[in-house]
């Protein structure tokens, strides 16, 4: 049973307790206030057996089976297909006239680390102070209640990639499942990818205060000091292979001396050996082949987050095997003299170039919910509605190394699902169900909850 | 430098493309064979467009145009009316004064730019016509400037003359500048608090009471002595006598419902809530005064003070019979407002026809110009959007957009300029004044990058 307890009870309850002596019950009853905001923010569904039937079946990583079931128990896809024997005990959801989609996948979101832009910067944890923060981890910020969560599943999302920024190396990216009480409940690859700002040229000042004076710097000595951060990094990329090399030599013979523990460069050792992605933040051409340079100078697994202009360097990143995480839809092309749709197209002359990519929103988490009609607007602009489809589901499966786990409909897979009455990029379709790790997700967030309280006032 | 002298070469082949579409304009136009939403009177199929001098002439079934009309063959694709974006700081190279917290003294007409490209951008997103307002930094801001978006022409050719005229109100964080910190040795504003930014309100409005009193008194000749013009109550003269529209920025429903209470008192109408993103909270009270509200669909959280904010807002006013429209606020959201629109229909229901009416009638209605545009209806400007598939599709876009029976946007001769523009870029690009540092040339000015997605926000205001 929840608890609901008014300001006015609120204050009574604690000018009593502000009287009781005993620290044991104290503790008792905050433990009641904890349960009894009554909100949806603990709502991590129903598990269990169950059959989605007569359901038209987008698998995306292969044909669409029009009139299919799916099983789901223990939290993954147990059967998929035309003809599935649905077990005893299973709780059927009759699909007929709908369709099933993966649920979709983010791979460039602040989602968790930021709850309300302005007004409130207690809520922002995107950004670490400083300009290396290798051991800054994503993972440990994500506040697993914020309300983004539920208002971005309830469209259909059920997985994003939650990136720290800011500074040179902001820290390390988390997958997380869209549903959980715990960060550790949410984790999929709690440690996914270390965040670079790929050095570029900045002509300094400015910001949004109307009274600072920006203070442009000589172009010159704006390159110079890009070129000077590249081997900054590169030389930091270096000394963390050694380090790991050091700690891996004391590991195995103990009586060499014991090399110093230094979080940072620790952090950095799994990226810098190739065992896990690096993800360069780079937008124009230049910058991205730059990225691509240093990638195949220093041997790391990169990807691309941006990705503006990849298309113009389809070549080094085919060849060093680069992905593009595409995060420009929404956004308007830089220069004056930019085709209008210069934003719009470039998934699909990306795809025509052959570069791996998925879209993505570069949300901060409450825009999130919009990834199908960035997909979707890519589709208006030359890419196909199929290849559309694939850049929201397994193609960020794929980048984000999941895709063994989640992206497409096949059996063994996370039951990450979502069942919907059209066009999964369309703005007019509704989502009638979400399944995240085979739990049966409620459809309510802050905003059903606020809507359902004022609807009918009169 | 560098910028400069591609923007220049690039306004000015717009230009002599645009006087060629100009020249053709003054024949009759035909569109063919479309599924026409008229955002009026439904959505007709296979039905022709018959437009003559810049107006909707006919609208029916296998129209005849004369021989010499330029006919467009829309089979198979959609057409609707120009949308109109009742929030916008579009081609303004200045959006907030911040100096004083009443600036009803400012114009936006004075710093209109016919030349930037958001216009153009603007018009391939099917937005035809737009309110520009002052910034949201002080609790009365400047005079709107209601345009249609005619680039290519000149600045006067944009202001819709007859629009009836406006001004932006701001309540909440951005008055108050809470959000931001004052530069060194700057002593902060007045006011600091929603109580202040009222009362700022209050005293403007008992200013130009005693003000029009005093003309009032000078025209019946009660008085020799002529008042002293005063530029900043002049406005607010205006909103009093329901000459001027009130467009009031503001986010907590509570504070709308002050303010209306505060024009209720001055005998005034406040013309639309602007955001709004609360008013589902007060959708009665807002309804019983007439008073509009121009929403954003969704955006919500951005700021402390939208975090109230939900997508069935748009819904919840339209059931309680209030007129919605949804804005961009922002020349990169502008190219959108056709899926902002399908989101209505999405969150809580309201029928097709409604939804558009959203982003087309119902802002005309708001800004007082829906006599000549907002729906396809005959006698109408031909403000006109063409598309290549249902506009709520995501996979919808623009094919061509007119106003006046003008085209200022036609896809397929986008495309086949861009290879000579290509060219002419690559060109100007091997000057010796646009070389890189270093290889003999003139360094290149500083590059202003317009990627803001608020305008109002990079000025320090945010919508």
């Amino acid at each position: 049973m929840k608890l609901r307890i008014t300001n006015y009870e609120l204050r009574i309850i604690k000018s009593v307790l502000n009287l009781c002596l005993s620290v044991f019950i104290c503790g008792l009853i905050s433990s009641a206030f904890a349960q009894s905001d009554g909100s949806q923010q603990n709502q991590t569904g129903k598990a269990g057996t169950f059959a989605i039937t007569n359901a038209r079946i987008v698998t995306v990583s292969g044909a669409v089976i029009e009139n299919g079931t799916i099983v789901i128990s223990d939290g993954k896809i147990a059967a998929v297909g035309a003809n599935v024997t649905v077990p005893g005990g299973a709780q059927r959801i009759d699909a007929a006239g709908l369709s099933v989609y993966p649920g979709m996948i983010d791979a460039g979101t602040n989602m968790g680390l930021a709850e309300v832009g302005q007004g409130a910067p207690a809520t922002i944890d995107v950004a670490e102070t400083g300009d290396y923060n290798a051991n800054a981890k994503a993972m440990l910020g994500v506040n697993p209640h914020s309300s983004h969560i539920n208002v971005t599943r309830v469209n259909g999302i059920t997985t994003v990639l939650s990136i720290p920024q800011g500074g040179i190396i902001s820290g390390q990216a988390a997958v997380i499942n869209l549903n959980g009480s715990t960060q550790n409940d949410m984790a999929v690859v709690p440690t996914f990818g270390l965040m670079v700002n790929f050095p570029r040229i900045t002509l300094g000042g400015g910001g949004f205060n109307p009274f600072a004076q920006a203070a442009p710097i000589d172009f010159g000595e704006a390159v110079k000091r890009r070129d000077q951060r590249i081997e900054d990094l590169k030389k930091l990329f270096r000394d963390a292979e050694n380090y790991a090399k050091a700690q891996d030599a004391y590991a195995k013979d103990k009586s060499l001396p014991a090399p110093a523990i230094d979080l940072k460069m620790a952090a950095l050792a799994p990226y810098v050996r190739g065992e896990r992605p690096v993800i360069f933040t780079a937008e124009r051409e230049r910058d991205i082949r730059g990225a691509a340079r240093f990638i195949a100078d220093t041997k790391v697994k990169g990807i691309i987050l941006g990705g503006q202009e990849a298309w113009k360097v389809a070549d080094e990143l085919k060849k060093n095997n680069i992905a593009v995480i595409y995060t420009n839809i929404y956004n308007l092309p830089v220069r004056d003299d930019d085709a209008y749709d210069y934003l719009f197209e470039a998934p699909a002359k990306m795809a025509q170039a052959g570069v791996r990519f998925c879209i993505s929103t570069g949300d901060s988490g409450a825009e999130v919910r919009d990834l199908p009609y960035h997909a979707g607007l890519a589709g208006a602009f030359g890419l196909s509605k199929d290849e559309a489809l694939k850049a929201v589901t397994l193609y960020p499966a794929q980048i984000l190394g999941v895709a063994d786990r989640l992206g497409s409909i096949e059996q063994g897979k996370i039951a990450n699902l979502v069942v919907a009455d059209g066009d999964f990029l369309e703005p007019r379709t509704n989502v009638k169900y979400v399944f995240i790790g085979g739990r049966l997700i409620p459809l309510t967030s802050r905003h059903t909850e606020l809507f359902e309280s004022f609807k009918d006032r009169k | 430098m560098k910028k400069a002298t591609v923007f220049l070469l690039l306004i000015s082949i717009n230009l002599i493309s645009l006087k060629l579409a100009s020249a053709q304009s003054k024949n009759e136009i035909l569109i063919r064979n479309a599924t026409v939403m008229t955002a009026a009177k439904g959505t007709l199929e296979n039905t022709d467009i018959l437009i003559q001098n810049g107006k909707i002439a006919r609208i029916g079934k296998n129209l005849k145009a004369a021989s010499n009309a330029q006919t467009i063959d829309a089979t198979g694709k959609f057409v609707t009316p120009g949308i109109v974006d009742c929030h916008s700081h579009t081609m303004m190279d200045a959006v907030n004064e911040f100096s004083y917290s009443v600036t009803s003294m400012t114009r936006i007409r004075d710093v209109l730019n016919p030349t930037d490209i958001a216009i153009y951008r603007g018009l391939a997103g099917g937005v035809t016509a737009a309110n520009l307002l002052h910034g949201s930094a002080n609790a009365i801001g400047g005079q709107n400037s209601t345009v249609k978006f005619k680039y290519g022409k000149p600045v006067e050719d944009f202001v819709i003359a007859d629009a009836p005229p406006g001004i932006k109100f701001a309540l909440g964080e951005n008055p108050k500048r809470t959000n931001f910190n004052p530069a060194p040795g700057q002593t902060p504003r007045y006011p600091r608090t929603r109580m202040g930014v009222l009362e700022v309100i209050r005293d403007a409005f008992i200013r130009a009471r005693d003000y029009k009193k005093d003309w009032d008194d000078f025209r019946a000749k009660r008085t020799t002595v002529q008042p002293r013009r005063d530029l900043e109550l002049d406005p607010l003269v205006e909103v009093i006598e329901g000459k001027r529209l009130v467009h009031a920025h503001g986010y907590r429903s509570d504070e709308h419902l002050n303010l209306m209470l505060l024009a209720d008192e001055f005998g005034f109408r406040v013309a639309t809530l602007q955001h709004a993103l609360e008013a589902y909270k007060i959708a009665p009270e807002i309804a019983k005064r007439g008073t509009a509200a121009s929403i954003f669909a969704d955006s919500w959280s951005y700021k402390l003070e939208a975090y109230d904010s939900i997508p069935y807002n748009g819904y919840i006013l339209w059931k309680n019979g209030v007129n919605v429209s949804i804005n961009s606020d922002s020349n990169e959201r502008m190219r959108r407002l056709n899926l902002d629109a399908a989101k209505m229909m999405k969150y809580g229901g309201v029928p097709e026809e409604e939804s558009l009416k959203m982003i087309t009638l119902n802002p005309a209605k708001q800004l007082g110009i829906d006599k000549r545009t907002g729906s396809i209806e005959t006698g109408k400007d031909a403000d006109i959007v063409i598309w290549t598939a249902h506009p709520f599709s995501v996979y919808a876009r623009p094919d061509l957009t007119m106003i006046e029976g003008e085209i200022y946007f036609d896809r397929s001769k986008d495309i086949a300029k861009r290879a000579e523009l290509q060219k002419e870029r690559e060109a100007l690009e091997k000057l010796d004044v646009n070389r890189a540092p270093g290889s003999g040339g003139t360094p290149p000015a500083r590059p202003s990058e317009h990627r803001q997605e608020d305008l109002d926000e990079a000025d320090g205001g945010n919508r």
